[in-house]
């Protein structure tokens, strides 16, 4: 049976190891956003040895591009972008970095999955073309990085009761195949 | 001869734009209430609802539905006896196009394809549109618009079959590109599929089927009972909203067909989210 989380980041071992997949989380507090074009600086910045614009530990970074926020809004529209293109870069920071949460849309591959289990982070699904409804969510925000990049800057952005499922959690679960599994009509 | 102001194109494209990123179509609506309804799986049910009061936000506040807000695409069609003053019309329809992405606080999507640099300062906010064109007899001008997201155009997929794959072989095509697909674009999908051809005609027909309304009737009674064969065995395929695992994957299946090679059955299918954002335009 899947229950219901509110939690508040950074997030700590505790706080993900708790979790299954097919639970629904309201997440508050400080999350990044970023979508490969800033991934790719964050995992280029590490390669060279240099300090990354957040901290890390414990963050939860939201895969996300919005939309230009209208005059008085922090934010535009604010729904989760598909995940996969940044499957080359989450082990790296969820390994090394202890980057603790994703928030995207779509399935990740085997070594997202594998690095979820061996370092302790989750990623969480957040309903994909529901922008308008979870801006709502999202109080302020801030370009902390990557201006050039528009919609692919890095925001630090403050979410109130930010609705989520678990996806994949710390134990190797997808939340994507069980669910399939269970409504899948086979001849 | 019918003359039309360019300025006048300029300005209805520039309103359906805004008006199309910000309010869900009355078919789609209507799909999703449909899918609410039918929807056995709790947890995709919850996701059907959060999709039907994201489109009432949208609407009541005008806030782009997604924040994917697309490439314009645009079928148009031109009568032979159709003049536009005072500009050319697919300077018009990019110059509306524009408009509407900037004034509505629509995103620009469109950038270099290998550097991914935004392209709205170089070539224009969210240009170049992607125009079809059709000449065709009278003096009607036709455009049909939908702003199409990259989610679900990244599962897209075709193929050229050798003739004696068929229906079966088309039937099994689609399955297997949806079943691929899984979470990725956004289901509950409207799926185009272009059957015939050339290998491009094909992909621009299923291009094209996205844009029919929803709960329409294919006129073809062979694609028509293919659309409801198809329709049933994508459901069975328990990806459900958001892929979550639920019985309510597909709003639509849309299928144009062409005339073949006789070598050759090339299949393509195009895949349309949830937010099926479409439109017409008639001068
Ligand atoms: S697939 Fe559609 S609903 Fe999903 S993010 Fe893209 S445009 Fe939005």
């Amino acid at each position: 049976m899947s229950k219901t989380y509110h939690l508040t980041t950074p997030l700590s071992e505790e706080d993900v190891c708790q979790l299954k997949a097919g639970d629904i989380v309201y997440l508050n507090g400080i999350v990044y956003t970023a979508r490969d074009a800033a991934h790719k600086k964050l995992v280029d910045l590490l390669d060279e040895g240099k300090e990354l614009p957040f901290d890390m530990k414990g963050a939860v970074i939201y895969f996300v591009g919005p939309t230009p926020p209208k005059p008085g809004d922090p934010i535009g529209s604010a729904g989760p972008t598909t995940s996969y293109r940044m499957d080359s870069y989450s082990p790296k920071l969820i390994n090394e970095q202890g980057l603790k949460g994703m928030i995207g849309k779509g399935k990740r591959n085997q070594d997202v999955i594998d690095a979820c289990v061996k370092s302790k982070a989750i990623y969480f699904g957040a309903t994909g073309g529901a922008g308008a409804l979870l801006a709502r969510q999202i109080k302020s925000a801030e370009v902390i990085a990557y201006p050039e990049l528009g919609p692919e800057a890095i925001r630090k952005i403050e979410v109130v009761d930010f609705p989520l499922t678990v996806i994949n959690d710390t134990y190797g679960q997808d939340m994507y195949l069980m669910g399939r599994a269970q409504y899948e009509i086979k001849d | 001869m019918k003359e039309i102001q360019y300025k006048d194109i300029v300005q209805a494209i520039r309103d359906c734009i805004i008006y199309s990123g910000t309010n869900l179509p009355q078919d789609s609506y209507k799909a999703l209430q449909n899918a609410y309804e039918n929807e056995k799986s709790p947890v995709c049910k919850e996701v059907l609802k959060q999709l039907l009061e994201n489109a009432d936000i949208a609407s009541n506040e005008a806030r782009p539905l997604c924040q994917d807000t697309g490439l314009a695409v645009f079928f148009v069609k031109v009568g032979e006896d159709v003049k536009i003053k005072g500009g050319s019309l697919k300077k018009a329809i990019n110059e509306g196009t524009e408009k509407g992405y900037k004034d509505g606080y629509l995103r620009a999507s469109t950038c270099h394809w290998d550097t991914r640099a935004n392209l709205k300062d170089e070539v224009g906010y969210n240009l170049p549109a992607i125009i079809h064109f059709d000449l065709v007899e009278g003096d009607e001008l036709e455009i049909e618009y939908a702003a199409k997201g990259g989610g679900s155009e990244n599962v897209s997929r075709a193929t050229v079959f050798a003739p004696a794959k068929g229906r079966k072989g088309i039937v099994e095509y689609v399955k297997q590109v949806i079943s691929d697909a899984g979470p990725n674009p956004c289901p509950p999908l409207t799926v185009g599929v272009g059957i015939g051809g050339t290998f491009e005609k094909a992909v621009i027909s299923s291009k094209h089927a996205l844009f029919r309304e929803l709960g329409s009737v294919n006129p073809d009674p062979v694609l028509d009972s293919m659309e409801k064969e198809l329709m049933v065995e994508l459901n069975k395929l328990g990806i459900g909203a958001m892929g979550m695992g639920g019985t309510q994957t597909v709003l639509g299946v849309h299928i144009e067909k062409n005339p073949c090679h006789i070598a050759s059955l090339p299949v393509s299918v195009n895949v349309q989210c949830h937010s099926s954002r479409h439109t017409v335009i008639k001068f």
